[in-house]
């Protein structure tokens, strides 16, 4: 079974079939069209690039850099003009590619512990079923903190998908405060010997001082039992974001010191994702999963390289 | 909301501020950086290529008439035309005379419907009506529960139907309940769901087609970028909604998706969502907005929410107290919960006119009050009344029961000598020398006429 073929390149492929069409199946139209780099060609492509979130000033960049390669470089057939923008594209947004690459990996040291975090509604709880799903599949067994203790029936949300998944959940109805629950998740994770413990976070403005200073306060509580965790923090963000994405990866970062990727969701619909470009960009940090539908199975594990290739159907 | 927009507006509108004339070029340079705006507002791609080419002509065509500069005019017409785009009046809500009404609740995933559905009850149960939840987002996983649990807490029954897999029995049955129990309107709680999904998308035009609601309103992120046209348009194409509620404003976002979405359908923008708590819902006020977003500010909400919160009788009490300079820790407490009644203080703060601009970087901790709260409240009775008697065995006392530092006791009750003081510059009507002397930034001076 090739690599590809293990974390769903087909799914993957299939998923973004609606990013591809809107995205790169105009800019082959585009080349098909026009067949040169003028004005007007590069008018229609920043259109595209814009119209996708990129953002006013990764666009600004490599529209420059097209225009740049035009005067130099030889093109002659439509391939070859394609693959001059896919060369550009692919500059911007190969920085940084993930470093796990599937979910059956040796753990050093148990348990891996993930920490979930991002703003209301962009598919915490959801996307942590389909990762414990993962890794429960991949042989690993997996705990799972409910740490959200403000939305009303968030507790509920998580029991369900955990139930969908296998795996147990640790959670406390009672209590209004995250750190202890994610204290209490940390240390079961190490009496059970579990190899791998997700914690669910509430949604929160990242301009919200008071909520963001209770999430430092979940990660140093966690650090009282074990010093150097978590493993992995990510930030969940909504396809359909726009501009304001890179903000929410900023303050996160800047609250818990790091984020260590990102799950980028909804992306079966017709939103493209195009902010995380611009946060690769800038703040070289990898898109690790993307979500592509409701089901259980619909997380993949993402490289850049390939999400580049298999938009431009390389 | 809309902080940035308005911000970046300020610093475009400089430039143009000190050309001498209209001409093609200052035109061309000052709506480039005017485009690169609104592209960082996510604004989308052809609503911002028709807002160019519209301000453009405008202003080429006007003759500058002695009494404004070339600056004010570009900015009156770009005025114009955002409030021309955001729809020139503010909307109500219909209600039927039949009952019950219904207000049916429509979005994609995670766009803020379910939260958006109890504060809209408790906004119209503050309205003098009988609303009723109707729990028919029967897919995603404790939705239900979610909005059993927010109706509670804001006491307004939710209807539901357990395993029914058919939101129009659901509704049918609601509708029976709500008649038979005095609720004149309905609120219907959706699924969130893609717009391509066809299945999902016939589910909410069934309901539409069998109930007619009065309201259908489009539920959005304001953080959505460029997409919000396309979702906004498929939703409409479908469901030809009566309104948009914009959620999480909140946030720092630019907001620039609600310019695009009112310029593809043409529906109004009937409230925005601001808060975590269940009462942080507001109407919109569309001409109120471009305004803001030309750093004018919005004072008119500032006052209208001062009004609806600070208690009449309490704040003639306390003006009686500052003019006989009795204002104690007492009165201060008091304040404190009624500022924090009013909402957020970042969001208050942000509708004041030239605060926002002046406090943009100055983080506002609302812990703050917290801290100040608590150091109160471990004084006795006495002290509060009367805090000359507050001596150092106090203080310590105090910074105990409040778990502060002897410093921070020591800093509050400093502040609020100062506090006092000024006070009794207001009531002797000394205020504004008062306010003059406290070196205010230029703008927030400016602002309250003070230069």
């Amino acid at each position: 079974m090739s690599f590809l073929d293990k974390i769903g390149f087909g799914k993957l492929k299939e998923g973004l079939t609606k990013t591809k069409d809107d995205l790169f199946g105009k800019i082959s139209r585009l080349v098909t069209a026009k067949k040169k780099i003028d004005d007007e060609f590069l008018n229609e492509l920043e259109e595209i690039f814009l119209s996708s979130d990129f953002g006013y000033d990764t666009v600004e960049t490599i529209i420059g850099n097209i225009k740049e390669r035009a005067k130099t470089d030889k093109y002659e057939t439509d391939d070859e003009l394609n693959d001059l923008i896919y060369d550009e594209v692919k500059k911007i947004f190969t920085i940084s590619t993930s470093s796990f690459k599937t979910f059956d990996f040796d753990i050093a040291k148990k348990p891996f512990v993930i920490m979930v975090v991002g703003v209301n509604g962009v598919g915490k709880t959801t996307s942590i079923g389909k990762l414990a799903h993962n890794f429960k599949k991949a042989g690993k067994s997996v705990l799972i903190g409910s740490a959200d203790t403000f939305r009303a029936a968030a507790n509920e949300q998580l029991e369900i998908w955990a139930n969908r998944a296998g795996v147990d959940i640790i959670q406390n109805p009672l209590t209004k405060d995250p750190a202890s629950v994610a204290y209490d998740s940390v240390s079961a994770a190490v009496s059970r010997n579990a190899d791998v413990l997700i914690i669910d976070t509430a949604g929160r403005l990242h301009n919200k001082s008071h909520l963001m200073e209770e999430l430092k306060k979940v990660k140093r509580v966690m650090q009282k039992v074990i010093p150097d965790t978590p493993n992995e923090t990510f930030i969940v963000i909504d396809a359909t974001t726009g501009q304001n994405g890179l903000n929410q990866v900023k303050e996160f970062a800047n609250a818990l010191g790091e984020v260590t990727g990102i799950i980028l969701t909804k992306l079966d619909g017709t939103a493209k994702g195009g902010i995380v470009v611009k946060i690769n960009n800038e703040m070289k940090i990898p898109v690790r999963f993307i979500g592509v539908g409701e089901q259980i199975d619909d997380l993949q594990v993402f490289d850049s390289e390939d999400f580049i290739k298999a938009i431009f159907d390389k | 909301m809309f902080e940035d927009l308005t911000n970046k507006f300020d610093s475009v509108l400089k430039k143009i501020r000190g050309q001498g004339k209209i001409t093609e070029k200052n035109v061309d340079e000052s709506l480039r950086e005017v485009r690169r705006v609104l592209f960082d507002a996510d604004v989308n791609y052809k609503v911002v290529t028709n807002f160019i080419a519209n301000v453009k002509e405008k202003s080429l065509g006007q003759n500058v008439i002695n009494s404004i500069t070339p600056g004010q005019l570009i900015v009156k017409i770009i005025n114009d035309e955002l409030i021309e785009l955001m729809g020139s009046e503010k909307s109500d809500l219909k209600f039927s005379n039949n009952i019950p009404s219904s207000i049916m609740l429509a979005g994609l995933q995670g766009s803020g419907k379910t939260t958006l559905a109890a504060k809209l009850a408790k906004y119209l149960k503050s309205k003098g009506r009988n609303p009723l939840l109707v729990a028919c987002d029967i897919y995603r996983p404790a939705a239900v529960e979610q909005l059993k649990v927010l109706g509670k807490e804001i006491d307004i029954p939710v209807f539901s139907v357990d395993g029914e897999k058919d939101v129009i029995k659901i509704t049918e049955q609601a509708e029976d309940f709500a008649r038979k129990n005095a609720r004149d309107v309905m609120i219907i709680d959706t699924a969130g769901r893609l717009a391509i999904d066809d299945q999902m998308m016939n589910e909410v035009a069934n309901i539409k087609k069998r109930f007619s609601p009065e309201e259908i309103l489009f539920v959005v992120d304001s953080m959505t970028g460029q997409d919000a046209v396309n979702t906004a348009k498929a939703f409409h194409d479908k469901l030809d909604y009566t309104g948009i509620v914009l959620t999480k404003l909140d946030g720092d976002t630019k907001g620039g998706a609600a310019l695009s979405i009112r310029a593809v359908v043409s529906k109004p923008i009937k409230f925005v969502s601001v808060g975590e708590k269940l009462d942080a819902i507001e109407q919109f006020h569309p001409d109120r907005m471009a305004s803001r977003i030309l750093g004018m500010g919005d004072i008119i909400s500032f006052v209208e929410k001062a009004q609806q919160e600070i208690d009449l009788t309490e704040s003639a009490k306390l003006e009686e107290k500052l003019r006989k300079n009795k204002f104690d820790f007492n009165d201060f407490l008091s304040q404190i919960k009624q500022v924090k009644k009013m909402g957020s203080i970042g969001g208050l703060i942000s509708m004041i006119p030239g605060a926002s601009k002046a406090l943009k970087d100055k983080e506002i901790d609302e812990k703050v009050f917290n801290k100040i709260e608590s150091v109160i409240l471990s004084m006795t009775y006495e002290e509060r009344e009367n805090p000359n008697v507050l001596n150092g065995t106090r203080r310590r006392r105090i910074a105990d029961g409040s778990g502060s530092s002897i410093q921070e006791v020591n800093r509050l009750i400093k502040q609020f000598d100062d506090m006092r003081k000024m006070m009794k510059g207001f009531s002797s009507g000394k205020m504004k020398n008062m306010l003059k002397g406290m070196k205010l930034p230029p703008d927030v001076m400016k602002s309250m006429n003070l230069k």
